[in-house]
């Protein structure tokens, strides 16, 4: 294999955000006619480095070589030129449109008669017919495009990439909403492209996966190169220590607190979605910090979110204090004590034209609006400020006022207020979706000891984190779920960063030895 | 900050619409001085009083982020209804040959109770159907106006403008106290009642919430399905007043009535300072925003231009006024 010459080669390349380095100095080489696979936790700057690899992101050191010629990417269109595609994790395909015209779309085949072009249809099928033939991909080329499954959509898009000419396709987690027999049509795909010396840069979680597919495997921890490999000499187990392996520092409060009887439970949770969660059970106790890990698309969100009546729940039971009960709003969940910290703050958490003070006090004033207008019509003026203040104070949130606008904050300010809005409604079970992302090291730290504070108090909370460190350091249990499904929950004095990635990438092995009961419907 | 320079654009940025009213009522004033006087005043408030009402309407509905196109339809509606309940038992062609006078309380309440029907059928459209708000109140107007169409046609009165109103109902509309119009005070009285709606109660509030992240407000546990229908009801109510009080300053009333008030209350709203995007409006501003083309209308006619130009005006502060609201707005990342 190393007779093969190198098609891509990326060279020390640096990338930073404000406040964050997301790539240091990490080197890569693809050769041709071969997968390379790219692994790494969650932020470990995977994407990062194939944004730059595609022109997407322009990085600040670093040089990028393909054919040994060294290359300068403005743009998507320029990283194409040079023969580099990259087929995104979301796809987003004219769905109006049939399948030969998503491919040809911005080089539409014509005739020219009498000064006008016309869209000649006759060659733009055979064109496709032809691609398709090349590849092996059965589509009609006139199908329209809202019929085709997600995986005909990814090699609809693969098709795309190679009609360009490309020597070298990122696939970015490309079988995350797949079933396994339209995995195994992806492989045949990229068996295929391999054969024509095109290269792939295989980005996946899945470690069975990569290790069947990949013929080399590049692994980057928190924005650094670990290594390159050839998958032959990897297994499962070096894979995860190499992806992992990170010191821990005392950057969490101390415990104080002791779970004690249940609080809250979930059985059986399942989606009408068939691609979300499925037959998920847990229970949460009084006084506990329940963390909830998986990989991106493992469906945490949208189970959490089901819980507090933001999406619909198909089937599955909630029980609160041992009595069953409904929630189909979250104004319902609020009255049952419930509070979300949602995900996306910016989309779901601020209301970014209205204060400081509106946004502490929202939700607190819809569900007792007793408490400050005193039965009466009028709000209190008084009692708004006061509550906002409290808030402002306690978790020292600095803001010029609490008239201020609150998208003038910074992100960790907005999430300190977002908490107050929270805890004005005394929540005795609180939902934090990755409560940290995105802000800074304090902020954190006051985050953690609220958390902490709560569980002290007897209240329950579960935090959904896709940051390792976090997870184990604050949690008392960690519930790990991989597409959809649960696949383990472990016990503090158990836990281990190889245990909750090994649950969270390999749902079938992990539910083979963590299944009890209510797991039953295996479709695959 | 950096500088002088960056705070006059800001300035300039926040004031212009201000700067340009000024500097309009000046030119005016000095081609035709008589239009700083009392009695011109008093026109121009009289005339956009019922403008107030409907623009009030709209900036509800504006600031919960949604949009209504049906308004001026609606006027047109309750303003049919209002005056075919409010006629003298003498007048020649009544409506309603039978029905004895009534107080005037009646023909009031028949307008805003039609007017909040059409709003909730609007709220159901938007809120429940899931209809783009701009299609779904499209939709409203047309039918709104076909069944004012047919109402307006009913034998005896067959499409000719209501006439003959009681003596109360026509005073209402042209009446005064101590120089004020009851209009101009109605009108007021509607803008504070607003402007205590949105500011000191729950409602308000909230209706600011859905406006300014319709997500957000939900998992803060408002019920946006409420909150739009009770906007759209609002509005409804303030229309439906506007329609009355119409009739009454005009002494008439026609299926024709109305003829698209809602896109200059839009007009006043967003050049009051509502931001289209939802979640920014005050009473204040959308009043100024109505004077400023009251003003406009009522100024080149004084000073003798056709009243052509005041579309060409018209337009281009729309268009000046929403090229400010978006670098207000979205610039700020």
């Amino acid at each position: 294999m190393d007779q093969l010459d190198v098609i891509l080669e990326m060279k020390e390349i640096s990338k930073s955000f404000p406040g964050v380095k997301a790539l240091d100095k990490v080197s890569l080489k693809v050769k041709e006619g071969t997968v390379h696979a790219l692994m790494g936790e969650n932020g470990a700057g995977k994407s990062t480095l194939m944004k730059c690899a595609f022109g997407i992101y322009h990085p600040d050191e670093g040089e990028i070589f393909v054919n040994g010629k060294n290359v300068h990417f403005a743009d998507t269109k320029n990283a194409m030129d040079q023969g580099i595609s990259m087929i995104h994790q979301e796809l987003h395909p004219i769905r109006v449109r049939n399948v030969m015209e998503n491919i040809w779309v911005g080089r539409i085949p014509y005739k020219k008669i009498g000064g006008v072009k016309w869209v000649d249809y006759k060659t733009m099928y055979d064109k496709t017919v032809q691609l398709f033939e090349h590849l092996g991909i059965t589509i009609n080329p006139r199908e329209m495009v809202s019929n085709l499954s997600v995986s005909h959509c990814q090699l609809l898009e693969i098709a795309r990439a190679v009609s360009y000419g490309a020597k070298v396709i990122i696939m970015d987690e490309p079988t995350s909403s797949l079933t396994e027999t339209e995995s195994e049509l992806l492989f045949r795909i990229i068996r295929q492209l391999t054969a024509q010396k095109v290269a792939i840069i295989y980005i996946s979680h899945k470690i069975e996966e990569v290790l069947m597919i990949s013929d080399e495997i590049t692994i980057l921890r928190d924005g650094m190169l670990v290594g390159s490999w050839n998958s032959k000499e990897m297994n499962m187990d070096l894979i995860v220590k190499r992806m992992v392996g990170r010191e821990m520092t005392n950057r969490f409060p101390q415990k104080n607190h002791k779970p004690g009887t249940v609080k809250m439970e979930a059985k059986n949770l399942t989606s009408p979605n068939p691609h979300s969660f499925k037959n998920v059970s847990f229970q949460v106790r009084k006084g506990e910090i329940l963390g909830i890990g998986g990989l991106v698309g493992a469906q945490r969100t949208e189970l959490m979110e089901a819980v507090f009546g933001l999406r619909k729940i198909a089937e599955g039971q909630i029980f609160i204090d041992g009595k069953e009960v409904t929630i189909h709003s979250p104004s319902e969940a609020i009255r049952h004590k419930m509070a979300l910290l949602t995900e996306e703050r910016r989309f779901t958490g601020i209301i970014p034209m209205l204060s400081v003070e509106d946004n502490i006090v929202i939700a607190n004033q819809s569900a007792h609006k007793r408490a400050y207008t005193g039965g009466k019509l009028f709000l209190s003026k008084k009692k708004r400020a006061q509550d906002a203040k409290k808030y402002v104070d306690s978790f020292s949130i600095k803001t010029p006022g609490l008239k201020t606008q609150i998208q003038y904050l910074s992100g960790g300010n907005q999430q300190k207020a977002l908490l107050g809005r929270w805890m004005l409604i005394n929540p005795d079970l609180l939902i934090l979706d990755e409560p940290t992302r995105g802000i800074d090291v304090g902020a954190k730290y006051e985050i953690y000891s609220l958390m902490e504070q709560m569980a002290a108090e007897g209240k329950s909370v579960i935090m959904i984190s896709s940051e390792m460190p976090e997870l184990m350091g604050m949690s008392d249990r960690i519930m790990v779920m991989c597409e959809g499904r649960l696949s383990g929950i472990i016990e503090g004095n158990e836990v281990t960063e190889e245990r909750i990635m090994y649950l969270a990438s390999m749902v079938e092995e992990a539910r083979s030895d963590t299944e009890k009961g209510g797991l039953d419907t295996d479709e695959r | 900050m950096n500088g002088k320079k960056l705070d006059i654009r800001n300035l300039m940025m926040n004031y212009a619409l201000y700067i340009i009213m000024i500097l309009m009522i000046g030119a005016i004033a000095v081609i035709s001085p008589k239009f700083l006087s009392l009695r011109v005043l008093t026109d121009i408030l009289t005339q956009s009083s019922t403008r107030i009402l409907v623009a009030l309407g709209c900036m509800f509905i504006i600031v919960s982020g949604s949009a209504d196109l049906s308004g001026g339809r609606v006027v047109g509606l309750t303003a049919v209804v209002a005056g075919s309940l409010a006629q003298t038992s003498e007048y020649y062609i009544k409506f309603w040959p039978g029905l004895p006078e009534m107080p005037i309380i009646v023909p009031v309440l028949a307008a805003v109770l039609v007017g909040v029907l059409v709003g909730a059928f609007n709220g159901i459209a938007v809120a429940k159907l899931k209809v783009p708000a701009f299609l779904a109140t499209l939709g409203t107007q047309m039918v709104v106006y076909g069944v004012n169409c047919l109402y307006f046609n009913k034998a005896p009165n067959n499409s000719q403008p209501l006439g003959g109103f009681l003596k109360s109902f026509s005073k209402l509309g042209t009446g005064n106290i101590g120089g004020v119009p009851y209009l101009v005070i109605i009108a007021l009285g509607c803008a504070v009642a607003v402007w205590i709606l949105q500011t000191k109660t729950c409602l308000g509030k909230e209706i600011f919430a859905v406006g300014g992240n319709p997500i957000a407000a939900k998992v803060s546990g408002i019920n946006v399905f409420k909150i739009l229908m009770i906007t759209y009801m609002l509005a409804g109510a303030l229309y439906g007043l506007a329609g009355c009080l119409e009739a009454t300053r005009t002494g008439s009333a026609s299926s024709s009535y109305g003829l698209s008030y809602e896109l200059d209350a839009i007009a006043s709203c967003i050049v009051g300072g509502c931001s289209a995007g939802g979640g920014v409006g005050t009473v204040g501003g959308v009043v100024f925003g109505v004077l400023i083309f009251n003003i406009i209308n009522y100024g080149l006619t004084f000073i003798g231009l056709s009243s052509y130009w005041q579309f060409i005006v018209k337009g281009l502060i729309i268009i000046i006024a929403v090229a400010i609201d978006v670098r207000k707005y979205a610039g700020k990342d």
